[in-house]
């Protein structure tokens, strides 16, 4: 029982796990910078241009040019505006970005000192249950900015986004449900290894083949969940007068639009750790290459990484192709068509399960 | 004082601290958030009680939803001290008499119980794990379960009739 | 009546129920755009490349000179009356003794402004000139820091002496001015 109980004091654990905690912020960070730089490439590219190239080799530069001119734009705190929430929204929108890493088994464990140190930051019981909690308080940085603005635009675009993100999250809990009928578990870990050891290097086993339907619709949840276009209401910049971020400026609105970012890159390691088999390297038995444990598990890491970065372009792919949704659109395809076929399929796998069982 | 300790008394004070809070602000908006920063420290609780099922629960549902209705809610009224209505001082009194009579009962009922004697046990016991909790639920408890959700169920088709009235 | 080959008649049969997924004209559309990704690029690098105008094209005026660099310039005031903009002022003055090097005709143009906040770049102040004095070179995209440096004086305007700076003088003419200049 070791491990489950979340308050264990010892220094090395401690040590370890703050090292690691470090190196998991900075890496959604360092992610979601370049990111930005991806998203407009994408964007450059499928619109046959060539996108930021002048700030470094290709452009390398330019997220840290963005960066800068963030930080040295006028700060406008609104008269009117309640300032400490004015403030404590854009800081939350970034804290529950960052927050979601925690349950994400990055790889298999690395061995260094004889000790053998999990890359997961807490293997917590309620792996996916923490998700959601942590993606249901996103919605409080989009709130409280918009009505801390004290804007009539940005409190209407608050309440466009927070009705949004709340609809989806029952289709995606609901998607979820299914897989957690296969896994018989909540803990990230054990549901990563459950996609292990299958036909053609574990490929079988992914989840994505067993729930397809499950894997869609949580896939358009996730997207709605970080506002991303199609489902980007509550950020409309010209159609909608622009959304709950409309009076903020300089490295505050920075912070709206890079919580955006790690949302999208955390989404995407959460939907290669559900479904995609996690760092599980198809086609290839990593466990009889003999090699040391610490490669395996740069490997891992790797992998895990590149399916994240393959989701996080199909992103930009459906931004760059699907326009936006209407309100009304929205709300019928959460709550009319995903909320009933999460729910069917939900049934659906129960009822293999039990019949598979007899 | 171990950690346990430590993060016990945190937790207390804030969530004491959050409670006065809510009670106090003049800002509706205001003690929905410090209703909110409550929930995380009973949280935070729950926790320390290793009961991580309903800590986790505890912040989708109430923080994570109810409160974003709560939200949706004050947010849109626009409340504000002009709105406020003016408070009778008999009013007032009657209040804190009532309340100081509500505590005085708590005070005497919690002394003569048996909870004094019982301290909760922190880092043991594994019912507050999902798959406990959820076979307990499912077996000792299934009836009140299974009625809970049938009120659930009559709730939300409540819900749906009276958005379909127009 | 059909006005092109490629018109196309729109369906506006109801859709099915397969068709409100729209998942076929989902598919179809990222088709199209991660096709684009393999296109050739179409964007011109501009300060390091130029696009290639066409002979017609129509930028900033230059005040031409003769072969001997003498201002062609008489100040008859044909393109200011020609310009649709009204962009054009100017004020003429009689050539002295001795200034025949400077300017071709006894009459010059001693004040002659352009305002290209006004300039719609029509070239009908080239076509009004009898004396072949104004063209619109292939220079374009001017930049200043106020509007008033956006009111061209004759400096501005005037081409570089082609005998005391013949590159510059070829610069500036570009392959714009076809007609010839000596007349």
């Amino acid at each position: 029982m070791q491990g489950m109980y979340l308050l264990v004091v010892d220094w090395y654990f401690i040590l370890e796990k703050f090292l690691l905690v470090g190196l998991v912020v900075s890496l959604s960070m360092v992610v979601a910078m370049y990111a930005t730089y991806a998203e407009r490439k994408v964007a450059a590219f499928l619109q046959d241009r060539i996108g930021p190239n002048r700030a470094g080799i290709f452009g390398l530069l330019q997220p840290l040019a963005d960066g800068g001119k963030l930080f040295f734009k006028e700060e406008i705190i609104p008269l009117a505006s309640s300032k400490a929430l004015f403030v404590l929204g854009p800081m939350l929108a970034m804290i529950t970005a960052l927050l979601t890493s925690a349950v994400i088994p990055w790889s298999t464990p690395l061995r260094i000192f004889d000790r053998n140190i999990s890359l997961q930051i807490a293997d917590i019981n309620i792996g996916i249950l923490y998700i959601f909690g942590v993606v249901s308080l996103g919605v409080y940085g989009i709130m409280i900015g918009g009505w801390a603005s004290n804007n009539k635009f940005s409190l209407l675009a608050a309440i466009r986004g927070a009705s949004q993100m709340i609809s989806y999250e029952l289709a995606m809990g609901l998607s979820l449900i299914a897989l957690l009928m296969l896994t018989g578990s909540l803990q990230m870990s054990v549901i990563v290894n459950h996609q292990l050891g299958g036909g053609l290097g574990g490929l079988l086993s992914w989840h994505v083949i067993y729930q397809p339907l499950g894997f869609v619709i949580f896939f358009i949840c996730a997207m709605a969940e970080c506002n991303r276009t199609p489902f980007d209401l509550p950020e409309a910049e010209n159609e909608l007068n622009f959304g709950y971020h409309q009076e903020y400026s300089s490295m505050k609105l920075g912070f709206y639009l890079f919580a955006e970012y790690i949302n999208m890159f955390i989404s995407g390691v959460v939907m290669s750790t559900l479904f995609f088999g996690g760092y599980d390297l198809p086609f290839v038995n990593e466990e009889t290459w003999n090699i040391h444990q610490n490669w395996l598990a740069i490997i891992g890491f790797c992998t895990l990484l590149g399916k994240a970065f393959f989701f996080v372009f199909v992103f930009m792919w459906i931004r760059w192709t699907i326009p936006r949704f209407r309100f009304d659109q929205l709300m019928n395809l959460g709550w009319k068509r995903l909320i009933p076929l999460a729910l069917i399929n939900m049934v659906i796998t129960a009822f293999v399960i039990l019949w598979l069982k007899k | 004082m171990n950690v346990t300790q430590i993060l016990f008394w945190f937790l207390s004070v804030l969530a004491l601290f959050g409670a006065l809070m809510v009670v106090t602000s003049k800002n509706p908006v205001h003690s929905v958030l410090w209703l909110i920063a409550t929930f995380f420290s009973i949280s935070g609780h729950y926790i320390l009680l290793n009961a991580q099922f309903l800590a986790i629960v505890n912040i989708i549902v109430y923080a994570g939803a109810i409160m974003v209705l709560f939200l949706f809610v004050i947010m849109l009224m626009n409340l504000n001290k002009t709105t406020e209505p003016k408070k009778n001082r008999w009013l007032k009194l009657a209040g804190g008499v009532a309340g100081g009579c509500l505590l005085l009962v708590f005070i005497a009922a919690l002394k003569s119980s048996e909870i004094t004697q019982q301290t909760a046990e922190v880092k043991t016991g594994d019912i507050g794990l999902i798959k406990n909790l959820g076979r307990e639920l499912f077996s000792t408890y299934v009836v009140p379960f299974e009625i809970s959700s049938i009120l659930f169920l009559s709730a939300m088709v409540g819900a749906v009739v009276i958005g379909k009235k127009e | 009546m059909q006005l092109t080959q490629r018109a196309k008649q729109v369906d506006r049969r109801p859709m099915t129920q397969l068709e409100k997924l729209y998942l076929w004209n989902i598919a179809k559309g990222m088709w199209i755009t991660i096709s684009h990704l393999f296109k050739r690029k179409v964007t011109i690098q501009y300060p390091e490349q130029k696009r290639t105008f066409s002979k017609v094209f129509r930028g900033v005026q230059i005040l031409n000179r003769d072969e001997e660099g003498r201002e062609r310039c008489t100040a008859c005031g044909l393109c200011a009356v020609a310009c649709p903009a009204e962009a054009i002022t100017m004020e003429a003055a009689e050539r002295q003794p001795g200034e025949e090097h400077l300017y071709k005709e006894e009459k010059y143009a001693a004040k002659y402004e352009i305002n290209m906040l006004r300039c719609i770049f029509c070239g009908y102040c080239e076509e009004a000139c009898p004396k072949d004095a104004i063209y619109l070179s292939q220079t374009f995209a001017q930049a200043n820091y106020d509007r008033k440096g956006f009111i061209y004086k004759k400096e501005d305007l005037l081409i570089p002496n082609p005998k005391e700076d013949p590159d510059a003088y070829q610069r500036a003419v570009g392959e714009r001015v076809t007609k010839p200049l000596s007349s």
